[in-house]
């Protein structure tokens, strides 16, 4: 059983998603048993990805052959912490989602909880896989899931968003294709660690091609991430989406992250030859302009979804650069700030419907409108989540900044880097207090809100967790910087892979 | 034959990149299909292309590479998925947004804008 454990992320949505189509789930009547089946298997994923994460930090990496078809040749699963690290982190996004959900959202379709376990079935597979077609195969699986859940709720809004997000990521697809068969062409493998063996073999003029093929696959990963110049579908996309979809969609960009990260450092890291960090001299200045006009987007916009949008697009920047900085202390310091970014992001496309809700037509538009019955509570719940994503102490942000920040220490860039991001914070905070005084302060003093109605429980409960989840990083930053450490540690080690891949023997 | 196939990849993807820049949605999908099949066959062809390989270990002196093709058989499964959402889906945008451009504003037609009238001057 235990050795099984590794495939169970995937299989627990996939077959939970699949019966939940069936009677007795089945039906517009029965939304109430679809809700109690989605919470149960979100708290169960929850469990399991949190069980796996205990078992990789006991027992270290493990990787499973899928059909026992031992690796280079078959598909192979591999969990290592920061594998785990991410599913714990889906899991968790999810359930936050799921149980905002509950206050109406998933009754506006009849298949949005099936639909949430497909897109984490996609999620899971994307961070747990050791094979790039798989990843392809994931990733397609993800996406057809997230084109459905985007049509959630209807909308003009959303059919003309989702149009460009289909046919860009259909074009995505087809060049994640190219560069696949172009990889495979040179290399004869897909399998990860293999292809870094093979890469660093290959004669000088088999070399260009691997580049072409591995630039090709940034621009594919860059546009799942939203990188420059590759992020303008995000903004509008995540506004468009209804609020639990959007939360969902904030570990979206992080799937296209974690990707460079993988691929970049296993494949195209250190060992492999004269291709060692090709990408490197690209994805500084790449990373730099992202947060740059990431950051000009968040002052710009004109309402709080699509200021949410922009500092999804900040913290992919920030990530980048954490990347670019190619050391495991970067790598770590990273990670801390993608678990973060990413519930917080979450978290603030929650607050931000429930905002919308009680203003009428003005929804969550920076104009003067009624005044907001809950105004309190949606007060704290949104200075505590705009302090938290501008990194102000005592707040896990200040925390992941500071990490991003020390790391950079001693690097060429330094300045850069500490410039950008201080100067970016500053003008978040800038943006984030605008917002917030004329969402809260600035309001009519003579309508009458007497009719508008309190917010579910669900969505507090929802928006809380997911919110609850940043002090609780700052209050356990030691264990969670230790764990991030040695999940940096093992992502760099590429020899420890290849050996636990028993590949040492097949090279020579 | 391998002149014969680059050049096939190559008018396919190039027909598919046009298309796909176009401003209508049915000439998108039209370039996506493309774009698909080209990416189809290229993947075939990453397994090189050999005429008489045995597929069966033991036949031959040479084999045939049976990967490639069963990564085309899921990329056509996968494509084909994609495609038929991407035509539901516009046709779906044709009835929301009242138009079937890609950015959902049609544009405005030059041929009726009122020139302004430069003898006066």
């Amino acid at each position: 059983m235990i050795e099984h454990l590794v495939i169970l992320p995937i299989l627990i949505p996939l077959v939970g998603g699949l019966l939940m189509l069936l009677p007795p789930f089945a039906g517009p009547e029965k939304f109430q048993y679809r809700r109690v089946a989605a919470a149960f298997l979100m708290v169960t994923q929850l469990i399991v990805s949190l069980v796996l994460m205990e078992s990789v930090v006991q027992n270290g990496a493990t990787f499973y052959a899928v059909g026992d078809w031992q690796p280079p040749f078959g598909i192979i699963l591999y969990a290592d912490q920061l594998a785990v690290m991410l599913i714990v982190l889906g899991a968790f996004l999810g359930l936050g989602a799921t149980l905002y959900s509950f206050a109406g959202h998933d009754r506006e379709g009849r298949y949005f909880h099936p639909l949430v376990q497909f897109q984490l079935l996609g999620i899971y597979g994307a961070f747990l896989t050791n094979d790039l077609f798989n990843l392809f195969v994931f990733f397609e699986v993800l996406l057809i899931a997230s084109y459905t859940l985007l049509m959630h709720g209807d909308g003009k809004q959303k059919t003309s968003s989702n149009l460009h997000y289909v046919i860009l990521n259909l074009i995505g697809s087809s060049l994640f294709l190219f560069a696949l068969g172009t990889l495979y062409g040179i290399t004869g493998t897909l399998n990860i660690p293999d292809m870094s063996l093979k890469i660093a073999q290959l004669s000088a003029s088999n070399q260009m091609i691997a580049q072409a093929g591995g630039f090709l696959l940034l621009v594919v990963f860059g546009l799942k991430a939203a990188m420059l110049p590759l992020h303008f579908w995000l903004p509008q996309t995540y506004a468009a989406a209804s609020a639990p979809v959007a939360a969902l969609f904030a570990i979206m960009t992080k799937v296209g992250v974690y990707c460079i990260f993988r691929i970049y450092t296993v494949v195209f890291g250190d060992q492999a030859g004269e291709l060692a960090n090709m990408i490197q001299p690209w994805i500084w200045p790449i990373a730099m302009m992202t947060i740059i006009l990431g950051t000009i987007g968040v002052l710009a916009s004109t309402n709080l979804r699509i200021l949410v949008g922009n500092l999804v697009v900040v913290s992919v920047g920030t990530l980048l650069i954490s990347f670019a900085l190619r050391t495991p202390e970067a790598t770590a310091a990273g990670l801390i700030y993608l678990l973060h970014s990413t519930l917080i992001s979450g978290a603030l496309f929650l607050i931000a419907d429930m905002i919308g809700q009680q203003r009428g037509k003005a929804l969550d538009y920076f104009v003067i409108a009624r005044k907001m019955k809950q105004q309190g509570l949606f007060g704290v719940l949104f200075v505590v989540a705009a302090m938290t994503i501008a990194g102000l102490p005592p707040f896990s942000g200040f925390l992941a900044k500071l990490f991003i920040l020390q790391s950079a220490l001693g690097a060429e860039q330094q300045m850069w880097v500490w410039l950008i991001i201080l100067v970016s914070s500053l003008m978040t905070i800038i943006a984030l207090s605008r917002a917030g005084s004329t969402l809260f302060w600035r309001y009519n003093k003579n309508t009458n809100n007497a009719q508008v109605t309190n917010v579910s429980k669900w969505q507090i409960t929802g928006a809380g967790l997911l919110l609850l989840a940043s002090p609780m990083l700052a209050l356990m930053g030691d264990s969670v910087v230790a764990y991030t450490n040695n999940a940096a540690v093992q992502l760099h080690d590429v020899s420890y892979l290849i050996d636990l891949m028993n590949f040492a023997g097949d090279t020579q | 034959m391998e002149t014969l196939y680059v050049i096939c990849v190559g008018v396919l993807t190039s027909c598919g990149v046009y298309l796909c820049l176009r401003g209508r949605t049915f000439s998108v999908v039209v370039g996506l299909t493309m774009l698909s099949y080209a990416v189809n066959l290229f993947l075939f062809s990453s397994g090189r292309l050999n005429l008489q390989d045995a597929a069966i270990l033991g036949m031959s002196e040479s084999y045939a590479d049976p990967l490639p093709q069963a990564l085309t058989l899921t990329a056509i499964v996968i494509g084909f998925a994609m495609i038929a959402f991407v035509v539901i889906l516009s046709m779906r945008a044709r009835a929301d947004l009242g138009n079937d451009f890609v950015d959902g504003n049609e544009p405005p037609d030059m041929n009726k804008l009122i020139k302004p009238n430069r003898d006066k001057s």
